[in-house]
């Protein structure tokens, strides 16, 4: 999904000359082309995350439309104070690139799993932030991002199926994936396709959920929820992040304002950091984010 | 001119009864050497690309910056009656979105220098060759982030940029010598790849001289000053970073700047 969202910053690159991309250090392979093809246009400012920050607000101010791209503690917690002033206060127009969502750096270990960072960047205003779930939601959103002036976090993770959002994407509006009845699943980045595989596995029970994919998580398409819960939907969400702060807070704000009763879970990591050794799946399967944890914690 | 901003400076600290009057007197005479004397900034080109630019990274001492650009004109003279009062304009840290002028919105630390790099990367590829100048301050330069940035900067050679070192000697809770080693700034800016010069804060035409060198490199320059200067109730005193101007203490303060 990075070389995807990579290849997608490249064309952008070419029909805008203001874009940027600086990164920390990192992005080797994955950047490699950007750097070649607009080699002025290309900053590794070295392991200088709270300065990469301040200097990409300084481009922004000056007019350009700087990306920072790094791995998410380091391009969100390293220099959040930065983001804080430099970005959001300062409402640049600064993009700020995440890969490595939830447990994708998995053997790495917990210093490099992206498992809180929706909460932080969540409470900061002006700050827009999106999770694609399959690589055409990465492509509509790298190209949908491009053209607002919005301080923006993209959290990027993992890619190993296929398409499953068909619908024109619009920022901040959810996608229908598949339409059902009494059952909701909202599923944001790495999660979509176990809640698409949990989806099935519930057909096969002829429980017909409708499938949503939550790719913007702020701002929230709050009317989106609101219908569900008119509706009577039960409501999960599903997120490879901690439930505190996330998509699961972010819906459950609007049903405890929503006046009305629903049936609601949040899926996700419950307060937690992995001191599991082991791949990214071995880890997932240990917080019950695969499909068969899944399974054992819905039904 | 100097004058003329310390009396700016004391009358809206009385009115707004706001702290940090110290910080801001000891940049006088550097914002009015680099705002009268050296870079190219006016009313009518402050908002253009090629201007060269300020960033008060030790937003406190906004006062003094406030009341300098209120007589280059670039913000209304009015505006200074309002700050920091309720209902007011300025703020004690600055928002760039409060008035005209203001390069960036600082008062947490350590942010001004990455700020300034960002603008020279960005000068560069719109082949935009302006100064920009960054004020800091020495309790500041015990940021990591200044570091960060001192680095890069030094790095890539980027001689657009020159930073101010408002040597005051005191910072928030204590006397700086007492927190860091202080004998180490031109070292530090020295083997980061700046060139460096040392010079006393308060002397405009020093000052200027040293601003208006030309180099290959990145330049600092140690600017020693003193922390509430001009005024002897709290010149030269940690507590002047907290001072209340109470009317006395404005009547006191004006009659020793017609003395001066």
């Amino acid at each position: 999904m990075r070389m995807v969202f990579a290849d997608t910053l490249l064309e952008l690159a070419k029909q805008d000359e203001r874009i940027c991309l600086i990164t920390p250090d990192m992005g080797y392979g994955i950047l490699d082309k950007f750097q070649k093809t607009f080699p002025k246009r290309y900053f590794n400012l070295g392991i200088t995350e709270q300065n990469c920050m301040s200097v990409a607000s300084g481009m922004a101010l000056n007019g350009l439309k700087p990306y920072v791209y790094s791995i998410i503690p380091f391009v969100v917690h390293r220099c959040l104070e930065q983001i804080r002033v430099d970005v959001s206060y300062m409402n640049t127009d600064v993009k700020i690139i995440g890969v490595g969502s939830g447990f994708e750096y998995g053997a790495a270990g917990a210093t490099h799993h992206g498992t809180e960072d929706i909460s932080m960047m969540r409470a900061l205003p002006n700050m827009t932030i999106c999770a694609p779930g399959d690589n055409y939601e990465m492509v509509e959103i790298a190209k949908l991002t491009a053209k607002t002036k919005d301080p923006t976090y993209i959290r990027i993770g993992r890619h190993n199926h296929g398409i499953l959002n068909h619908n024109k994407i619009e920022l901040s509006k959810a996608s229908i994936i598949e339409q059902g009845k009494e059952i909701a699943l909202i599923a944001t980045g790495n999660m979509l396709p176990v809640a698409y595989d949990f989806a099935q596995e519930l057909k096969k029970e002829n429980i017909n959920p409708t499938l949503i994919s939550m790719h913007t998580i702020k701002p929230i398409d709050k009317e989106c929820i609101l219908k569900l819960i008119n509706d009577g939907y039960k409501i999960y969400t599903f997120e490879e992040h901690t439930i505190i702060g996330g998509l699961g807070s972010a819906v459950a704000e609007i049903i405890a304002e929503s006046g009305q009763k629903a049936t609601f879970k949040r899926i996700g990591i419950n307060d937690k950091y992995s001191h599991v050794v082991g791949s990214a799946q071995y880890i997932r399967e240990q917080f019950k984010l695969d499909i068969k944890g899944v399974i054992e914690q819905c039904c | 001119m100097h004058k003329k901003i310390r009396e700016l400076i004391l009358k809206c600290a009385n009115r707004s009864k706001a702290s940090h009057v110290g910080s801001a007197l000891s940049i006088v005479e550097i914002l009015e050497a680099l705002y009268f004397n050296v870079a190219n900034i006016s009313k009518d080109n402050f908002n253009k690309p090629d201007r060269d630019r300020i960033i008060l990274s030790k937003g406190h001492g906004s006062l003094a910056l406030y009341a300098t650009l209120a007589l280059k004109n670039i913000i209304p003279m009015e505006a200074l009656d309002k700050y920091l009062v309720d209902g007011g304009v300025l703020p004690c840290h600055i928002d760039m979105q409060s008035a005209n002028g203001l390069e960036a919105s600082t008062g947490s630390l350590g942010h001004g220098l990455g700020i300034a790099e960002g603008f020279v990367l960005s000068n560069r590829l719109k082949n935009i060759n302006s100064r920009i100048f960054v004020i800091i301050g020495d309790g500041e330069f015990q940021e990591g982030s200044i570091m960060e940035a001192l680095n890069s900067i030094g790095s890539l050679k980027l001689n657009e940029i020159t930073v101010i070192l408002d040597n005051n000697k005191f910072q928030a809770s204590a006397a700086t010598k007492d927190v860091a080693d202080v004998n180490n700034y031109e070292k530090i800016f020295s083997a980061f790849g700046f060139d460096v010069e040392s010079v006393d804060g308060h002397n405009v035409d020093l000052l200027t001289k040293a601003l208006n060198k030309k180099s290959q490199k990145p330049t600092a320059i140690i600017a020693n000053t003193l922390k509430g200067k001009g005024f002897s109730f709290m010149e030269d005193t940690l507590e002047s970073h907290y001072i209340k101007i109470d009317d006395e203490k404005m009547k006191i303060g004006l009659t020793e700047l017609e003395n001066v």
